[in-house]
């Protein structure tokens, strides 16, 4: 960041340094910057099921290529996402925020969400016009199905690094028993979760 | 919705009085999810708040998935616009990333300092165990929504486990799966549909 900067640039990159200072994150420039939310903007589009079906990508762009982020922190970053509250596409946020701070986080998590919320507000207003019509009706409950099947998938990938552990599909047991039959928040089987993990059973 | 081959023939019995009570519900929701927050949304919107049923909340997921960028932020996107519009999509969508945003990045300074301790990184798996759990059991709920499937239930749950067993065992690529086995599966709608239309003209 020695290089002169246009005037535009300044204060962000003030920014930047200001916020590296604070935090220990390296930071990058307005270039590198700006290169992080292009290729986020593009991911964007090509996150059909999900921003996790990206993250191989991602893990080629920032780790093998720019080499922003380890292959530990890069990993890190999805599990991290995963066990704290709140959708799963935080992960692209603590992977924006590892490479670049407060900017670095703004830049991947605008890239990620602008394209594909345009478009899915645009789609929600034209199916919502139109949603008796034969061909709405056809692609819906056509995709209605996939959907759950995507659902088990997704959990049968989710479980697959304690697969092979009669404990863990004790667990797997006990949180569907009682998920169908109880009205029990979540959130105390993820409690169990954590200290059934933290005691080393799974 | 006087067709009496919709899918959603059954009307949610609430809605959310205001842009303000979608973003409360959305923040909720969006802090009860570990893991992942689609489980949650649908114990929320479905069962807690009864603002959608599980065919209408099915048909919003089966738009969202298809469509790129995460999953959840667009079913809040497109639920919000269905309430109140922008307004509507913008408490959605904030709500449920907001405060989960700062929770997650509070936790990504905090794990840079017990990344090392084996109690962590057990929690952590303990804890993907339930998350698949979750994901699962919310799988089997929606198949309650295909009760009114115009294929009905059992050929659409075929449809199902055929894409759980092609993506989530065989690990075809999604794209493919959704591409294909979709598009046989909204033309199969389609034909169901007509054909029904032909024998009840209403």
């Amino acid at each position: 960041m020695s290089a002169p900067e246009a005037p535009f640039a300044l204060s962000a990159l003030l920014d930047l340094s200001r916020w590296s200072a604070v935090l220990g994150l390296h930071g990058l420039d307005a270039a590198a910057l700006v290169g992080l939310f292009g290729h986020f903007l593009l991911l964007s589009m090509l996150a059909v099921g999900g921003a996790i079906t990206t993250a191989p990508d991602m893990q080629r762009y920032l780790v093998q290529e720019h080499g922003w982020l380890s292959d530990a922190q890069f990993s890190a970053s999805i599990g991290l996402a995963q066990a704290a509250p709140g959708p799963n596409i935080l992960f692209v946020a603590v992977l924006g925020w590892n490479v670049a701070g407060v900017a670095g986080m703004l830049a991947t998590m605008a890239g990620i969400l602008i394209p594909s919320s345009t478009l899915a507000f645009a789609a929600s207003r034209w199916l919502g016009s139109r949603r008796e019509q034969l061909g709405v009706r056809a692609f819906t409950a056509g995709l209605a199905p996939l959907t759950i099947g995507l659902l088990w998938s997704t959990g049968w990938v989710l479980a697959a690094p304690v697969r092979q552990l009669v404990s863990a599909w004790l667990l797997l047991g006990i949180t569907l028993l009682v998920m169908l039959r109880t009205k029990l928040s979540p959130m105390w089987l993820i409690a169990l979760g954590a200290l059934v993990g933290a005691a080393g059973w799974v | 919705m006087s067709d009496v081959t919709s899918p959603v023939a059954e009307q949610a019995r609430a809605a959310p009085a205001s842009p303000a009570e979608l973003f409360r519900v959305f923040t909720r929701l969006a802090m009860q999810g570990f893991g992942g927050v689609l489980p949650i949304a649908q114990r929320e919107l479905v069962e807690r708040c009864g603002w959608l049923t599980k065919a209408e909340f099915l048909e919003l997921l089966a738009v969202g998935q298809v469509l790129p960028g995460p999953n959840i932020v667009n079913v809040a996107l497109m639920y919000g616009d269905r309430c109140f519009g922008w307004r509507g999509a913008l408490a959605a969508c904030s709500g449920l990333l907001l405060l989960p945003l700062g929770v997650v990045l509070a936790a990504t300074v905090l794990y840079q300092q017990f990344a090392a301790q084996p109690l962590v990184a057990g929690a952590l798996r303990g804890m993907g165990v339930v998350a698949a759990g979750l994901v699962i059991s919310t799988g089997a709920k929606l198949v309650g929504g295909l009760k009114r499937h115009p294929l009905g239930r059992p050929v659409a749950l075929g449809y199902a486990l055929l894409t759980a067993a092609l993506v989530g065992a065989l690990r075809w690529p999604m794209a493919a799966v959704v591409l294909g086995l979709g598009s046989l599966a909204m033309a199969h709608v389609a034909w169901a549909l007509r054909r029904d239309a032909a024998k009840a003209p209403r």
